[in-house]
């Protein structure tokens, strides 16, 4: 089936199945292999990306259910809230080996965006459907709360 | 020994597992029958309050399955699966039943089920308020819940019926893709028995 998606503020076409995961058409069909695939399930919250600015596991969403909403995935994210993720990530040498990465990073800046100063329950139930098999939790909540901070000032 | 010790002990951890199972299985049978009696059996039951507890105690059956339990939760956190399990990953009611920022109910669940990963979904998704939690709760218990507006949401008992009857997440409840056990009957049988239960008084079982 032709369809044309909005992927990161532009209209692509894409020729996939009805039932394709969007994860799968990011990955293949568009080349944007930053999200990644982890159980398929929406267990690991390594799909993440925003629909209409929400965060969503891309690995259960069909590409039939998608209709005109925006996705913006990793390497489309921006603004105040990306850009305080991506320093502290940076700062506190968040990743491990980074898979869980791009995930844990979509629902950081999810939270940020809906909670200014989130407390460690707050980030705890945010983040706690990204599975880290590096368990890099303890760096993670820090980080979020140092974005936190960054963006107050 | 040792050894013999060893497989002592993980003999009667199996055996346990075993009657575990056992246990488990008696209780679905007893609480996930298939079917709902039409409301036309219960004629014959003369008494009006007591054909009115016999009618909602058949609708029970709906009540106290896992498909309608599972999100009526006694905790902020719902359960899953036929085995009532704890949801995972942990997720909560939330302010609105929705969940809470960054993890909503529809940052997985999306409009319909995703039968390929098993992973249910509506476009209401979400949880009953906590003033509805059914999970542990007798049939007596549920009935005075559902018929009080203060825990209700407000509805007199013409919304209530509607909500039962006509709800499409209810209705999810008798859709629930593979891997899942549909509640009993149908949702129009179901909500067949409740507008009787109402006609003849909407009286609720003592326990
Ligand atoms: S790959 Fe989607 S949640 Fe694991
Ligand atoms: S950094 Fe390795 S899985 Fe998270």
């Amino acid at each position: 089936m032709a369809l044309a998606i909005k992927v990161n503020g532009t209209i692509q076409s894409v020729d996939v199945d009805n039932d394709a995961p969007l994860l799968w058409v990011l990955r293949d069909a568009l080349g944007l292999a930053g999200t990644k695939f982890g159980c398929g399930v929406a267990q690991c919250g390594a799909c993440t990306v925003f629909v209409d600015g929400k965060p969503m596991r891309s690995c259960t969403l069909p590409i039939s259910a998608l209709g005109t909403r925006e996705v913006t995935t990793i390497e489309g994210v921006s603004g105040r809230e990306a850009e305080a993720v991506q320093q502290a990530w940076i700062a506190r040498d968040v990743p491990q080996c980074g898979y869980c990465q791009s995930g844990q990073v979509m629902s950081a800046v999810a939270l940020l965006k809906q909670v200014k100063k989130p407390s460690d329950r707050d980030i705890d139930l945010a983040m706690n459907g990204n599975v880290c098999r590096c368990a890099t939790y303890v760096r993670i909540r820090a980080a979020i709360h140092d974005a936190a901070r960054a963006l107050e000032g | 020994m040792m050894r013999a010790q060893a497989l002592l002990a993980a003999g009667a951890a199996a055996v346990t597992v075993l009657v575990a199972g056992a246990a488990a299985q008696t209780t679905r049978q007893q609480t996930t029958a298939k079917d709902l009696r039409p409301v036309s059996s219960f004629q014959s039951v003369a008494d009006q309050q007591a054909r009115s507890i016999a009618l909602f105690e058949e609708a029970g059956k709906v009540l106290h399955h896992p498909r309608c339990v599972n999100c009526h939760p006694a905790t902020e956190r719902p359960l899953q699966s036929d085995a009532m399990r704890p949801h995972q990953p942990l997720v909560v009611r939330g302010a609105d039943g929705h969940g809470v920022p960054g993890m909503t109910c529809n940052t997985c669940h999306h409009t319909a089920n995703f039968d390929a990963a098993r992973v249910p979904g509506h476009p209401q998704w979400h949880l009953a308020p906590a003033s509805m939690a059914w999970e542990g709760r007798t049939l007596g218990e549920i009935c005075a819940q559902i018929k009080d507006p203060n825990r209700n949401g407000g509805k007199d008992m013409a919304a209530l019926l509607h909500h039962m009857a006509e709800d499409s997440l209810v209705g999810w409840g008798w859709s629930p893709g593979p891997g899942r056990e549909p509640a009993p009957g149908t949702q129009a049988s179901f909500g067949a028995l409740l507008r009787a239960w109402a006609d003849a008084g909407a009286h609720c079982p003592p326990s």
